[in-house]
């Protein structure tokens, strides 16, 4: 295949991505956007392959690498638990933060690669590796620290260094300044120092910035990290002049920012302030400093009455969060959905765009429970609906619900645009005790005289609920 | 020092209630206040002076010492000239006052220099202040009784039955006014298998009415009767003309009639003139639970049961009182709850807080000073707009309100001066595939906001599948053709890490796909 005919067939490719992108608008449309990009995928592969770069000798070695990797990726496809998706999805970003560095140092220490710059072009090529190498790097760790903490295996709990903002700044201006040796070294046996000292920094300070962001930031992290592993990819084209990766990695990171602003303006916080980390313990002061303590007592109400309470509705909303995916409830759910529904209740779902650890989490486990998804809506496509809704359910929910949101201008999480749930005639809140939510923040829902709760582990809990529902 | 509630004997002739009971003393002596009642107080409610005791309270004799001994008053009716010339100093008496209707009351008790919570002055609307609401628990133990009242007085069952004797109709109640009384009523009329009828101005209690059994017989006009904190307003000529005619079909139609319908500081609206009661069957009856404020039914006689043209009208007064053990049970209740709301440090000292809503609206009098009417209550009607609500963001497709003019200058001109610099000092090759990048990140921008906000894990997962594109990196270095052959390669070194490269992202590209697969294959309709 000659130069110009594999250009041309990336640019096919190219158009192939951005409908698989565009097609996501839609349930209807996504399986065939999801088609585009496997073919988009296929096209870009064999025109590289068959193209004038890569010769008959690496065949063999590139479908070795194709087999083995695609073996692993399909086979973590097959297992992957819906409510694991967050996990999945963060170590994709580190296989892809991890590849741009490998693919960053192998053209480095090639000689022939950069033969053909000279001057300005050299620097130019030069800075692409550093700035590639870089993102790749904290892409990796970051993503590693962000799978450990979804799949559990490293605490929740934020790490505050003393001084963190100054140890970021230092490892900054370290990284410029050996940028600057960098691009002065007069061989590639020169410049490989500088390059692995700002890799290790890189890599420590992906590291240090998720380990200082807690749990319930994750979506917002997620949708960050999904960014970087699109700039690495972008940065990688620059560095081979090579179009199709510099489109596609702007496609992909300029989604995962949005992504990542989406979910910040549902939280009502700002990027820098969520990535700077530790919330609560620098941002705002703590709740009890300005804000009105909710006070008064708290509806214990059991399986049994709840079953009563929905029977008897006409109108009921669900909102799920992170508690479902952690007791794995959604099947539970969607079985009370059902014979509810058959009962000719009117069950809809609402979901908070932040409800649990990645954009759209939600969506996802409860299509996994086959639930249609024209039920399922967005907070403001129902939010003006409570006043008119019997019973609102909430699974394993807190931050997302709390009317302190929107009535308390002291509260931390003032502004945060909230599911009114307090709004319906009762609302029932489903959680294992009286602790506070991700926030830290007391939740005067508990309290408002029209609030039950029923204490328990969410899947127990709907288990009873629809064995006193079915009875 | 805990302050001392003292619960005198209601003076007044045949009133039974008493302002708190024992189970109730039990928690106001939790909230740290000492408990004092007349001796014989709650004997017409059945608390008598040793169940008083037994929960803690300490039993006093005569009204005078106890009002000298108490620093604060519970009451159940309003309280005469006498009564308030006992009280002394810094005193705080809470009770039914109706401080509209007496305002020379309402001057002896400013001169006496003492709070007052009036407990009918409670602003109703708010909604935690339900729990406190005596006129509600009050009224509803009055529709109860109101029914009861009139089976007593009618000679027939409620509930229709086959027998062995014979067929029997059940019997049909309309109901005047669906507020607390009128629900209640409704209520416990349907429950003793009676056909229930009911209207009431405002149109939106109708469903209320269904809920508890009854039938909403609508008037054939059309005009909306809140007059706000949910009671109801004077009404049109011709609504009145429309009204008068369903009632007197109802009066032909039905046994038994509950009237219950007062309009806030006006008398009772008369809705059954007395050629109504005339074309009611014999042995009919009517409660009118307006008897005091003048009557529904113009033949009624206040605080009396009278038979007029073979109709038993009813116009007890004392509907509630009627019911002693219970009505004093739940006004214990509301004048608990209100404690608690006076007194949140639970250490028995009360605190008249004026800048809580519900509170503010309770207190008639405050230390001499008259403090009735109330202001307007700050919170909003309901469906008011919500202070500090953030402004809404855009929803998806929605444009953005345009920035101001001189931030998106400031903006504009940043960018200039950065492409200026890129294009001053980059080469041409970068230049161009600069252009490719700033234009796909528009594009990308422009096509993820079309992306449904329950696509966004498949979002994530397929972007994450895509950008494993970055193989084509570690594909063009795992065996160039060598050009030139002149300088030293690390072949092996670049062999390694392309492979390892091209490996990694396959990982994404086969497993991004297929899970993305697997998840879109899950979102059915």
């Amino acid at each position: 295949m000659t130069a110009t005919l594999a250009t041309a067939s990336y640019i096919g490719a190219t158009i192939l991505f951005i409908l698989s992108l565009g097609g996501l608008s839609n349930p209807e449309t996504s399986r065939r956007g999801n088609l585009y990009g496997m073919i988009g995928m296929t096209i870009a592969v064999l025109a590289t392959v068959s193209g004038p770069h890569v010769t008959s000798a690496g065949y063999a070695w590139i479908i070795g690498a194709m087999v083995v990797g695609g073996s692993i990726g399909l086979y973590a496809s097959r297992v992957v638990r819906m409510t694991q998706m967050p996990e999945l999805v963060a170590l994709m970003h580190s296989l892809v933060g991890l590849a741009a560095m490998l693919v960053g140092f192998a053209n480095y220490i090639d000689p022939a690669a950069s033969a053909e710059f000279t001057g300005a072009a050299k620097s130019i090529h030069e800075m692409e590796i550093y700035i590639g190498i870089l993102i790749g790097a904290v892409t990796f760790t970051g993503s590693v620290i962000a799978f450990g903490k979804l799949s559990g295996k490293i605490g929740g709990k934020t790490l505050l260094l003393p001084g963190r903002h100054w140890l970021n700044l230092a490892g900054l201006l370290v990284v410029i300044w050996f940028g600057r040796e960098f691009l002065h070294a007069e061989s590639i046996n020169d410049g490989m120092m500088p390059l692995v000292v700002m890799t290790v920094i890189a890599l420590l300070f992906g590291i240090h910035m998720v380990m200082a962001i807690g749990g319930a930031d994750m979506p917002v992290v997620i949708s960050m990290l999904n960014s970087y592993s699109g700039w690495a990819a972008a940065a990688t084209g620059f560095m081979l002049s090579n179009d199709l990766l510099i489109v596609v990695g702007a496609l992909v990171g300029s989604s995962g920012a949005i992504l990542s602003y989406i979910m910040c303006r549902a939280m009502n916080r700002n990027f820098i302030s969520v990535i700077a980390g530790g919330f609560g313990s620098d941002g705002g002061a703590p709740a009890p400093a300005g804000g009105v303590q909710p006070a008064g007592e708290v509806n214990p109400v059991l399986a049994a009455e709840t079953a009563e309470l929905l029977r008897e509705s006409k109108n009921v909303i669900i909102v799920p969060g992170y508690g479902m995916a952690v007791a794995q409830a959604q099947h539970t759910v969607y079985e009370i959905t059902k014979v509810l529904r058959e009962k000719g209740v009117n069950v809809r779902f609402g979901i908070h765009p932040v409800a649990g650890r990645m954009p759209g989490h939600m969506n996802v486990l409860l299509a996994e429970a086959k639930v249609p998804y024209d039920i399922v809506l967005e907070m403001d496509e129902l939010n003006e609906d409570f006043p008119d809704t019997d019973v609102a359910m909430i699974i394993g929910a807190n931050d997302i619900v709390n009317p302190a949101a929107e009535e308390d201008p002291s509260s931390p999480i003032a502004g945060m645009p909230v599911l009114q749930v307090w709004k319906a005639k009762t609302s029932i809140v489903m959680k294992r005790s009286m602790a506070t939510g991700y926030a830290g923040v007391d939740n005067p829902l508990f309290y408002k005289d029209n609030n039950r709760m029923l204490f328990g582990d969410a899947k127990k809990m709907l288990d009873e609920v629809l064995t006193a529902l079915k009875a | 020092m805990p302050q001392v509630i003292g619960v005198p004997k209601e003076t007044a002739a045949g009133e039974k209630r008493v302002a708190t009971v024992p189970e109730v003393v039990e928690k106001l002596i939790k909230l740290g206040f000492s408990v004092k009642v007349e001796s014989g107080a709650g004997d017409p409610a059945n608390c008598s002076d040793e169940s008083y005791r037994a929960a803690g309270a300490q039993i006093v004799e005569g009204a005078a010492k106890l009002w000298a001994e108490s620093d604060i008053v519970f009451k159940v009716c309003v309280p005469t000239a006498e009564e308030a010339g006992l009280m002394h100093e810094g005193q705080t008496l809470i009770t039914f006052i109706w401080p509209a209707q007496n305002p020379e009351l309402m001057q002896q008790l400013a001169a006496r220099k003492v709070t007052v919570l009036a407990i009918d002055a409670l602003p109703r609307m708010l909604s935690r202040a339900q729990k406190m609401d005596a006129l509600t628990s009050q009224a509803g133990v009055a529709g109860y009784r109101a029914v009861i009242e009139a089976a007593n007085a009618f000679g027939r069952f409620f509930n229709g039955q086959i027998t062995a004797a014979g067929k029997v109709q059940p019997a049909k109640v309309f109901i005047a006014g669906a507020g607390v009384a009128g629900l209640a009523a409704i209520g416990t009329a349907a429950s003793l298998g009676a056909i229930v009828r009911a209207n009431d101005t405002r149109a939106e209690v109708a469903d209320q009415v269904v809920s508890l059994g009854g039938e909403f017989v609508k008037v054939d006009f059309e005009e909306e009767g809140g007059g706000g904190g949910g009671y109801a307003k004077v009404m049109s000529e011709g609504f009145q003309q429309a009204q008068r005619e369903m009632y007197a079909k109802q009066a032909r139609e039905v046994d038994i009639i509950i009237t219950t319908a007062l309009i806030p500081g006006k008398p009772a609206p008369r809705l059954i003139t007395a050629e109504m009661v005339k074309s009611m069957k014999p042995g009919s009856v009517i409660v009118d639970m307006a008897a005091e404020r003048g009557g529904n039914c113009e033949l009624t006689e206040p605080g009396k049961s009278v038979v007029k043209h073979g109709v038993t009208i009813v116009g007890y007064t004392d509907l509630a009182s009627r019911l002693a053990k219970q009505s004093s049970t739940l006004y214990a209740t509301n004048l608990f709850r209100l404690t608690e709301e006076l007194c949140k440090t639970k250490d028995g000292v009360i605190n008249v807080n004026m800048e809580d809503d519900a509170i503010r609206g309770l207190t008639v009098v405050k230390e001499g000073a008259i403090t009735w009417p109330p202001p307007p209550l700050k919170l909003p009607a309901p469906p008011a707009a919500k202070p500090a609500m953030p402004a809404k963001a855009p929803k998806h497709g929605e444009a953005s309100a345009p920035a101001s003019a001189t931030r998106t200058a400031v903006m504009f001109g940043i960018a200039a001066l950065a492409f200026w610099f890129v294009g001053a000092n980059a080469p041409a090759a970068f230049l161009g595939h600069f252009t490719v990048f700033v234009l796909a990140v528009f594009v990308g921008y422009m096509v993820v906001w079309n992306v449904t906000p329950a696509l966004h894990t498949p979002l994530m997962s397929v972007t994450n599948a895509i950008s494993s594109i970055i193989a084509i990196g570690a594909l063009v270095q795992i065996a160039p053709p060598i050009m030139g052959g002149a300088v030293a390669r690390p072949e092996s070194w670049i062999h390694w890490l392309a492979w390892v490269g091209i490996a990694l992202t396959a990982v994404n590209m086969f497993g991004g796909f297929a899970v993305t697969q697997r998840m879109l294959e899950m979102f059915r309709k």
